[in-house]
């Protein structure tokens, strides 16, 4: 936190030539993101691959070295960590997990193992350590709820009925989140055995509590957040995930965590204004948090990642397909359905990064970083391209076999 | 209780409710003509109509998304608003149920005036429309009464609905 303590200073020598030239570098950086945002929404992409792009850019060995700012976008990221993993414990009721978990287990059991052992394996292959194996795993596990859920309203498929079936498996990936995040922070810090299952006893607990409470309680524990004014709200609801994060990360159990388990706990009318006044705070910091995630990472190293990470890609895109296909034929959906349910589960995103953040910053296996953002760059570009062109492919591929085989007749 | 699951399913298309977690709620029917349409209730308040494609009946064909003042005229048009807007309402508050209530023969509410019937009084529900040979009365008055053979839309406590359907089962 001493990055913080530079931050106070700084603030408090406001009007001093170093708080000016800082301004002037984030104000730049941030100018900088509006136009790639602009850029990639305009093609209709996510634009978290050029936030990363940006960030090698400006990195070490990259074009322009950043020096100032270094410091405030470190302590911005860790922000956007936590604002990420709070709004997504915001998005589905406790009521939604617990049904997800009961209904849609076998697909999330098929998704899981699928998509987490192609990074799990590539990790053991190349010699690296068992965390950091579990790591790439969970990077190449975890689809990205963010640009699914726009591509699907950007689609007018919401109303569709394979997508019930997608939200499903997120909702499950979200759950898996909890218990994943807790043991990767407690593998990461190399502490033995008994420690390590005591932190993450402590964390399952905490995640159970929090659930079976926000079940039971959701109510009261909404209502005495509430305020009828939008001030006192985000006040409030910011400063309990700030709280809760840090505790979090003192018991040794990740700050992410922390602020998930708060997004949990609330529910209700509440946690849908609460959502509408966090979105542009999440949407500031997360940027940051890719900016950052990219400034760490040397350029040079993504060129001998890169072919590995396409063809991971290409694998663990075709495990996503082969989820959707048969978690969405498992609900009676047909073919058409069946191949854009499998389509829309390909986009990875911001929370590849997230984890794949945890190992960089515990300064775990060099070439993960580099894997993980070239693996990143790729998928979320390809997924949304995935999800639009899966339909169409379908279609004009029934429509051919429906010929042939009248011409066979 | 299957008498009043299968009025139900005469008096409305059989509606299909289905969650979409982070999303909202969607209920979807077959028309009489063999189409498939339905409304998303999302989160953040606007609805979104849906027309389900014949080719392909996983897909949509039209999505129409209202904005609550357009729902409201639309419902207004469909002249249903009076149901629909308490059914909206009540997705959205927790612990609240609506169910269809059958009015039998030796109910002790039958005949009665819903206002002096004790009903809701020892129930806390209220009665929000009663479908009458096939026809709906929205917002019954007070002196309304209940007749055996009707059936009452009732909201409330998921206890309260089933306190009411045992007094009006009779018994």
């Amino acid at each position: 936190m001493t990055a913080l303590a530079q931050v106070a200073v700084v603030a408090a020598e406001a009007g001093s030539p170093e708080a000016a030239l800082l301004f002037i570098e984030l104000g730049a950086i941030v100018v900088g993101l509006a136009v790639l945002a602009r850029i990639a929404l305009s093609v209709g992409f996510s634009p978290i691959p050029l936030y990363l792009i940006a960030g090698l850019a400006f990195g070490e060995g990259g074009l322009l070295p950043l020096d100032l700012s270094e410091d405030f976008v470190a302590v911005g990221s860790e922000l956007g960590v936590i604002l990420l993993l709070f709004l997504l414990g915001l998005e589905y009721t406790a009521d939604e997990l617990s049904n997800g978990l009961r209904r849609n287990l076998p697909a999330g059991v098929l998704d899981a193992a699928t998509s987490f052992t192609p990074g799990l394996a590539t990790g053991l292959l190349l010699g690296w350590e068992p965390v950091a194996a579990i790591v790439l795993g969970g990077v190449t596990y975890i689809s990205s709820s963010g640009v699914i859920a726009k591509v699907l309203a950007d689609l007018n498929r919401l109303g569709n009925r394979e997508t019930p079936t997608v939200l499903s498996i997120l909702v499950i990936e979200d759950l898996v989140m909890a218990v994943y995040l807790p043991l990767v922070a407690v593998l990461l810090t190399g502490a033995g055995l008994a420690a390590g299952l005591g932190s993450l006893a402590v964390a399952v607990g905490a995640v159970a509590v929090v659930l079976v409470a926000a079940l039971r309680w959701g109510e009261p524990i909404s209502r005495a957040i509430a305020s009828r004014s939008d001030e006192v709200l985000l006040l409030t609801v910011l400063g309990l995930v700030l709280l809760v994060a840090g505790v979090a990360q003192q018991l040794q159990v990740s700050s992410a965590i922390g602020a998930f388990l708060v997004g949990i706990a609330v529910s209700g009318p509440v946690a849908e204004r609460t959502h509408q006044l966090v979105v542009p705070l999440r949407d500031l910091f997360a940027a940051v948090f890719f900016v950052f995630f990219g400034l760490q990472l040397d350029p040079a190293t993504i060129p001998a990642v890169a072919g590995l990470a396409i063809a991971l890609g290409l694998v663990t895109a075709g495990t996503k397909i082969a989820t959707g296909w048969w978690a969405a034929r498992r609900a009676g959906i047909g073919i058409r359905g069946r191949a854009r349910a499998g389509a829309a589960l390909v986009a990875r995103g911001e929370f590849s990064i997230v984890i794949a953040g945890l190992a960089v910053n515990a300064g775990l296996e060099p070439q993960l970083g580099p894997l993980a953002a070239a693996y990143v760059l790729f998928l979320a570009i390809l997924g949304p391209i995935a999800a639009r062109t899966a339909d169409p492919l379908t279609a004009r591929w029934q429509a051919r076999r429906s010929a042939a085989s009248a011409a066979l007749r | 209780m299957m008498v009043g699951r299968d009025r139900r399913r005469s008096v409305l298309a059989e509606i299909e409710e289905t969650q979409l977690p982070g999303v909202g709620v969607r209920h979807d029917f077959v028309t009489r003509h063999g189409v498939r349409i339905g409304v998303i209730a999302h989160r953040s308040g606007h609805r979104e109509l849906l027309v389900y494609d014949q080719q392909d009946p996983d897909a949509c064909r039209d999505v129409v998304r209202l904005e609550e003042d357009d729902t409201r005229a639309l419902a207004e048009l469909l002249g249903g608003s009076h149901v629909t807007e308490t059914l909206a309402q009540v997705q959205s508050v927790e612990g609240l149920t609506i169910d269809w209530l059958p009015v039998e023969p030796g109910a002790a509410c039958a005949g009665s005036q819903i206002g002096h019937s004790d009903l809701r009084e020892r129930t806390g529900v209220s009665i929000v429309a009663v479908v009458r040979d096939g026809e709906t009365i929205a917002s019954p008055a007070p002196d309304f009464r209940l007749q055996p053979g009707d059936t009452a839309v009732a909201i409330g406590t998921p206890e309260g609905i089933r306190e009411a359907f045992k007094l009006l089962r009779g018994t």
